[in-house]
């Protein structure tokens, strides 16, 4: 039995663009999307809505989890790929991928970069790292829990590569927040 | 009320899903031309088809849209775009720049300080700020990706040494983020300033060429000068001859046969938001 996407996806899906939109513009600011019904297991529904709202036939995805792939194909008809570095839409609900084995762009079209969803087990504002760049009026701060210990220095590789790199989506529950590849993070000091 | 047989922004899903993707991109590499599908729009090119698909792909219901054209509400391509968008979502429109979370413009920003929380959609003709002197896309896309402005760097240098100043007075060429050389559309030189830093999100669509491009909030956009030459916004030495404002831009009216002339704000809201002159003055 394939669970149900959007209510309306017409309006559903463009209050979930408007919030990734304005968390990709201001890097670490959490915002909350409306719950989703019925997200399939073991998406949450910030994740299901994002994939709801930006893939298509045009758009590779890569899992790392079987069960959700009926709903995805049913939802978005989106091709479905075995390697995470040749799709658009990369998604880690367990351990996440390595930066660098994802699609990068080149430096001619760096916006053929993949933009990786991640689910994560929380998402506070206001502690952890400090982030600063394009977005920013200050510094942000922003503190994630499970993503891999040396999730910090392969951001580092993935920004030095500017304006190749990946975009992230951190998806937790029903909100999110984005690290665009300008993003600069500094741990906690 | 929206029109009947028309989706809900006019595009359907997949062209708005295309767009956003190309959207969320181009907000992640600030000033990068994003090539996108642009579609044929129910309006000729040149009057906005690639700012109509990016207002388009982002208008929801809850939305209160503004439409300037030249600064201006109440001119034909700004009361069109205004119409359409209300024929086919139904939202709320405004001429009060305060009001507004999505303000389409043609060729100006509007004097009042945009806020986080608001997006200004850019009606963009030529995405490319180098085709004038490198007609070939292949090497301009080689420039891009190499930084490679110095060809720009020549053409002031050479207004200077020529005029004395640099004498583009629109479409003044931007560095954005220190990284990507940028078209900031046909906007006055005078408006360059208020893009730096700016707390609202800016989108740019080029419908013909087939490009989007946005500058996020909060980011460096500075406009390419010389030391000893430094970026002077200019703006006609008056004062408008409605609402007296001397710090806004101007629209220059002939106003008799014999060449008198009279200066106005072309931003109609702003102009409108202030006390007029007494009558009597005239």
């Amino acid at each position: 039995m394939i669970g149900a996407g959007f209510a309306d996806p017409v309006q559903d899906s463009q209050r979930c663009f408007r919030s990734v939109l304005e968390a990709m513009s201001r890097p670490g600011r959490i915002f909350q999307l409306p719950p989703l019904a019925e997200p399939p297991t073991p998406l949450h529904s910030a994740t299901a809505a994002v994939l709801l709202t930006l893939a298509d036939a045009d758009t590779p995805v890569w899992l790392d989890r079987a069960e959700p792939l009926d709903w995805l194909r049913f939802h978005c008809g989106c091709p479905v790929v075995a390697e995470a570095g040749a799709a658009q839409f990369v998604v880690a609900v367990g351990a996440m991928p390595a930066l660098a084995g994802l699609a990068l762009g080149t430096e001619e079209e760096p916006h053929l970069a993949a933009t990786l969803l991640v689910q994560v087990q929380g998402l506070q504002a206001g502690q952890g790292w400090r982030l600063t760049g394009p977005g920013i009026e200050h510094a942000h701060r922003l503190a994630v829990q499970g993503l891999p210990a040396d999730f910090l220095a392969q951001w580092a590789a993935n920004r030095a590569r500017f304006p190749q790199g990946v975009d992230i989506v951190l998806c937790a529950g029903d909100s999110l927040a984005c690290l665009p590849r300008t993003v600069r993070i500094e741990e906690a000091g | 009320m929206i029109e009947a047989g028309y989706n809900f922004g006019y595009l359907d899903e997949n062209t708005k899903r295309m767009i956003r993707r190309a959207l969320l991109q181009a907000v992640a590499l600030p000033g990068y031309q994003v090539p996108f599908g642009s579609r044929e729009m129910p309006l000729p090119y040149g009057w906005g088809t690639g700012g109509i698909q990016v207002t388009a792909s982002i208008i929801g219901a809850d939305d209160t849209l503004k439409v300037i054209d030249q600064g201006a509400d109440d001119t034909t391509n700004a009361v069109s775009i205004r119409r359409f968008f209300n024929r086919v979502t139904g939202v709320a429109t405004t001429e009060h720049t305060a009001e507004a979370t999505i303000i389409q413009t043609r060729h100006r920003v509007p004097e009042a300080k945009l806020r986080e929380g608001q997006v200004l959609v850019y009606q963009v003709p030529m995405p490319e700020p180098l085709f004038r002197l490198e007609p070939r896309v292949a090497e301009t896309k080689r420039m891009h990706a190499l930084a490679d402005y110095g060809l720009m760097h020549v053409k002031l240098y050479e207004d200077i040494a020529q005029h004395g100043a640099a004498t583009t007075s629109y479409n003044y060429p931007v560095l954005v983020n220190g990284r990507y050389l940028m078209s900031p559309s046909p906007i006055p030189a005078f408006d360059n300033p208020k893009l730096d830093m700016m707390p609202a999100l800016q989108l740019f669509g080029a419908g013909r060429e087939k490009r989007i491009y946005a500058v996020p909030p909060y980011t460096e956009v500075r406009s390419l000068d010389f030391e000893d030459h430094p970026f002077q916004p200019a703006r006609a030495d008056a004062a408008c001859v409605i609402c007296g404002a001397r710090d806004s831009y101007l629209d220059e009216l002939i106003v008799d046969d014999g060449g008198k002339r009279h200066f106005v704000c072309s931003d109609t809201d702003y102009c409108a938001s202030r006390p007029p002159l007494v009558e009597a003055a005239a």
